[in-house]
């Protein structure tokens, strides 16, 4: 019998959660709640059993997360006894700073990348797990599994290590990090059909559903509370809508969907001709905009 | 269309043929500019496996920066970093994903460019398959061969050659077949035993994913067919069993598993296995995996193993078929890709990881080197940044390994420098050395700690470092006499002695440097066998070397002591009228002139030597340890 696959796959990214739990001191994982995030939790949940997980789980809270994802990791943290940490930047919060009225540039680096960053300081963890793949930006598809950070958290592009066979040096000089992505070599497909065939559960916003919905900028947003204010001339629909990516909800677009379950989902997404990011505002920026993001410590 | 997987009206049908399609890892390669870049750009676009709004900025894009004039520059889709893009080049390795009705593939493409090999090895150490790129009009190059050369030697099953661009060469069929004949002539010589050869245009998509009108007297298939369907079944199944130990997963007093993934063979519960280094036999009790436990693991597979009773087991160690175990040895020769600006300083203490195992050695200077282009094996001192050598290497206890032709995961390593933590270079080991399979160290009755109690006092290398002129003859003898009159059993390694005798062959270039304090640390650890308190003054300029002897001893049993004396201090008193001679130039390699000197970072005792006398650090030394002792 040959491994399929998706146990190719599975065994390879449990392969590598060991690896970082065996070699350094205090390792965390950031927990998004997407399907990425949702898929790298099963997978160090089967690493590590019938042990617990012997790391954290840290979740960068916004304060503008959809209300079904703070429910779903709640859930989640419920069922497995997780040790969850939540960072939130209340001081930018309480200046006012909001996905509506701040630039987007400025709203994720306050709200995100910097709160990371503190978040990593402060924990002195010097491995983070992201559920980061190859597959989404071109960036990301040269960043090694085990990806370097200097204690400013800056990703240096072309002086990265050299990554030979699945031996991963996880040496490094006092104050750097390590970000590691035991998703690299997994596509956007790969996820959705691991979901599927490990019934792994996820936030339900991932299926198409009857929401209330605004059209803005040429996309489309769920209004998930009353901080959402409307501007002139919009009005609230009721659309069957899902999302590919969850994010801060003013800033995920949503897709007119009919996709209710994962083969449906699974389905839409082959004949998809728009990319993964495609509804996400965080991205619409200049070309090579991740690679400075992430030069600047972004996940 | 039904028939189309794309738009598969069933999922459930193609979800399964989508987990029955084998995954075929491939890396490209070949010199700058032969279109890799533009061939799995090509891919991704003919596989429509670009969505609307990267070819839209595709499009953008290939007006603003693109080499293609009005058409698109294929090769914008891959070239991401911002580098890259203004320099029109492949800086490192991009992953690329293509899935196609009859297999998955990972693409990695890799820099054609000499000063990035080190990142193509990165991208061929996973693969099954290799497309080497040639463009027609200029046949098979010096990086070509470089780049085959490597391909080879990291045991990637699968070569093909590509020859791209044939759309500037009019679709000539002569030009083909001399490029093939002139490749296939080098690829024997190095052992490739076959190649398949496409013509392609990756511009034009000729021969990429159908057969092109263009080169009727091509009668195979085309690029994607030949690589969908390649024999990429594990060969690690028929073998026996091996599982190097990741971790041990305890999370209560009544389990005790080994996590790893299995490397080659298979498993079932009760089968007898051997844990090595140790040796101790043992049978498994269990696979455990949170899907339940399993009758049966095989090669591949990541899982936790439980053993029928309490062996001893750790990270590192290797569970094997107790029959038909690996073997254990502690010299081996392999051959070293160096992957870093830093060449390589033979005897200097490297970490080597091999499959879990992480080990300090230390390398012969290399046989010899090879020049890729000619094959020639030429004699080297070292080895510089992309250099193919083989060396003999050393490693501080015994590692458990296989060839590297038998298997990767227990033939392949990593070399780590100690101080930059830099992953320095890739090895593949060949066979264990004979003198290390031979040679036994003899057991004695009297063991160190009956020599050291006869003496009443425990043993200790008290190692003084520091420049030239800091005092640590000065001092050393001063603590010698101290301990000599309180009855402690003592010898004192100077310097100078040594170098006049035992290491008179020895100069002082770095490598000569390290062999130097390596001698030195071994004829310290005879001593502290012998029960001895070893008192040493050397300058060991090399954090490396230091860190090197302190793991030569028992914990706790070597004291690094920094005798602390500024530069400008140790100069103005030049002792011995050495930094005058250094600064005139008429002596070489002078620490603290033109070699470095690494202080420290964490001594066992610091002496300021401008805020102490002589006599006052040596009555600090004395007492430390006196105390310890009594302790």
């Amino acid at each position: 019998m040959t491994l399929t696959h998706l146990q190719r796959l599975e065994a390879e990214s449990i392969h590598i959660l060991r690896e970082v739990v065996a070699e350094v001191e205090r390792p965390v994982m950031l927990y998004s709640i997407g399907k990425d995030s949702s898929v790298m939790l099963h997978l160090a949940l089967k690493a590590f059993y019938p042990a617990p997980l012997p790391f954290p789980l840290l979740h960068i809270a916004s304060g503008w997360d959809f209300q079904a994802m703070l429910a779903h990791r709640d859930t989640m943290v419920a069922t497995h006894g997780l040790d969850l940490i939540v960072q939130h930047n209340d001081e930018a919060a309480a200046a006012g700073i909001n996905p509506f009225d701040t630039p987007t540039p400025l709203y994720t680096r306050l709200m995100l990348t910097d709160m990371l960053k503190a978040a990593l300081d402060a924990g002195r963890y010097d491995a983070a797990f992201g559920g980061g793949r190859r597959d989404e930006e071109k960036a990301r598809a040269k960043e090694r599994i085990f990806s370097f950070r200097n204690p400013d958290h800056v990703w240096d592009p072309r002086n990265q290590r050299p990554e030979v066979w699945n031996l991963y040096n996880s040496h490094k000089a006092k104050g750097d990090s390590i970000r590691v992505f035991p998703l690299s070599n997994w596509t956007e497909l790969d996820i959705w059909q691991y979901i599927e065939a490990e019934n792994i559960p996820i936030v339900p916003l991932y299926l198409a559903a009857e929401r209330p919905t605004v059209t803005r900028d040429g996309m489309i947003l769920m209004v998930d509370d009353d901080r959402m204010a409307l501007r002139p001339g919009e009005t609230v629909t009721h659309r069957a809508i899902r999302f590919r990516t969850l994010g801060c909800y003013p800033l995920s677009g949503a897709a007119e969907s009919s996709a209710a379950s994962l083969p449906q989902v699974i389905q839409e997404m082959l004949v998809s001709t728009a990319s993964e990011r495609l509804g996400r505002a965080v991205d619409h920026d200049p070309t090579a905009s991740m690679e400075k993001k992430k030069a600047e410590g972004y996940f | 269309m039904a028939t189309d997987p794309y738009h598969a009206a069933d999922v459930g049908a193609y979800l399964a043929a989508q987990s029955a399609k084998p995954l075929v890892r491939v890396i490209t390669c070949g010199s700058v500019d032969d279109g890799k870049s533009t061939l799995i750009g090509r891919l991704l676009y003919d596989s429509k496996q670009v969505f609307d709004d990267q070819l839209s900025a595709l499009t953008a894009d290939s007006k603003r920066v693109g080499t293609q004039g009005a058409n698109l520059d294929f090769a914008l889709l891959v070239d991401g970093l911002s580098a890259e893009r203004e320099q029109g080049i492949t800086i490192d390795v991009a992953y690329r994903f293509l899935s196609t009705p009859r297999a998955k593939l990972i693409i990695a493409d890799c820099p054609g460019h000499e000063q990035y090999t080190r990142n193509m090895v990165t991208g061929a150490s996973t693969a099954d398959a290799a497309i080497v790129l040639v463009d027609a009009r200029k046949g098979v190059l010096t990086q070509t061969r470089r780049h085959s050369y490597l391909v080879h030697l990291l045991g990637i099953r699968h070569v093909v050659l590509a020859v791209n661009k044939m759309d500037l060469v009019g679709f000539d069929q002569t030009v083909f077949d001399a490029i093939c004949a002139d490749y296939a002539a080098f690829a024997a010589s190095i052992g490739i035993e076959t190649v398949i050869t496409v013509p392609i245009s990756g511009l034009g998509g000729d021969n990429i994913m159908v057969r092109s009108p263009n080169t009727p007297w091509f009668a195979g298939p085309p690029l994607l067919e030949t690589l969908e369907s390649l024999d990429v079944s594990a060969d690690t199944a028929g073998r026996a069993f091996r599982m190097p130990v990741q971790w041990v997963n305890r999370p209560d007093q009544d389990f005790r598993g080994f996590a790893g993934q299995v490397a080659s063979g298979s498993i079932a519960p009760g089968d007898a296995v051997r844990v090595l280094p140790s040796g101790r036999t043992t049978q498994i009790a269990r696979i455990v995996t949170a899907d339940g436990d399993l009758d049966m693991a095989e090669a591949g597979q990541s899982i936790t193993l439980s053993f029928t009773d309490n062996v001893d087991c750790a990270r590192g160690d290797v569970i094997a078929a107790a029959g038909d175990p690996p073997q254990v040895a502690d010299q081996f020769e392999a051959t070293l890709v160096w992957m870093d600006a830093t060449p390589l300083l033979p005897g200097r203490s490297y970490l080597l990881k091999l499959g879990t195992q992480t080990v300090a050695v230390s390398i012969q200077p290399p046989k010899y080197t090879v020049n890729v282009n000619t094959l020639e094996q030429l004699a080297a001192r070292t080895l510089d940044l992309n250099a193919i050598g083989v060396a003999a290497i050393t490693t501080a206890r015994p590692i458990v390994f296989e060839p590297y032709a038998d298997s990767r995961t227990l033939g392949g390593f990593i070399l780590i420098d100690r101080a930059t933590h830099a992953t320095v270079a890739a090895g593949m080991i060949h066979f264990a050395l004979r003198r290390s399979q031979n040679l036994h160290l003899q057991a004695s009755a009297i063991t160190r700690a009956d020599h050291a109690a006869q003496k009443g006092q425990q043993a200790k290398v008290l190692w003084l470092t520091g420049l030239s002129g800091a005092g640590k003859s000065t001092i050393a003898d001063l603590v010698e006499q101290r301990l000599h009159a309180a009855g402690r059993h003592s010898f004192l390694l100077d310097g100078d002695n040594v170098r006049h005798r035992l290491n008179k062959d020895l100069g002082f270039s770095d490598t000569d440097r390290i062999e130097n304090i390596r001698r030195v640390g071994e004829v310290a650890r005879l001593m502290t066998d012998a029960g001895l308190i070893v008192i040493t003054a050397f300058i060991s300029p090399f954090r490396a070397e230091r860190q090197l002897v302190r793991e030569m001893m028992a914990p706790g049993e070597f004291w690094e002591i920094h005798i602390d004396t500024p530069l400008a201090e140790a100069e103005r008193r030049d002792v011995k009228g050495l930094y005058k001679k250094a600064r005139s130039g008429a002596l070489a390699n002078f620490t603290g002139i033109d070699s470095p000197y690494e202080a420290p970072e964490a001594p066992e005792i610091r002496v300021d030597t401008t805020a102490m006398s002589a006599e006052a650090a040596a009555d600090l030394i004395v007492a430390r340890l006196l105390a310890e002792d009594r302790g």
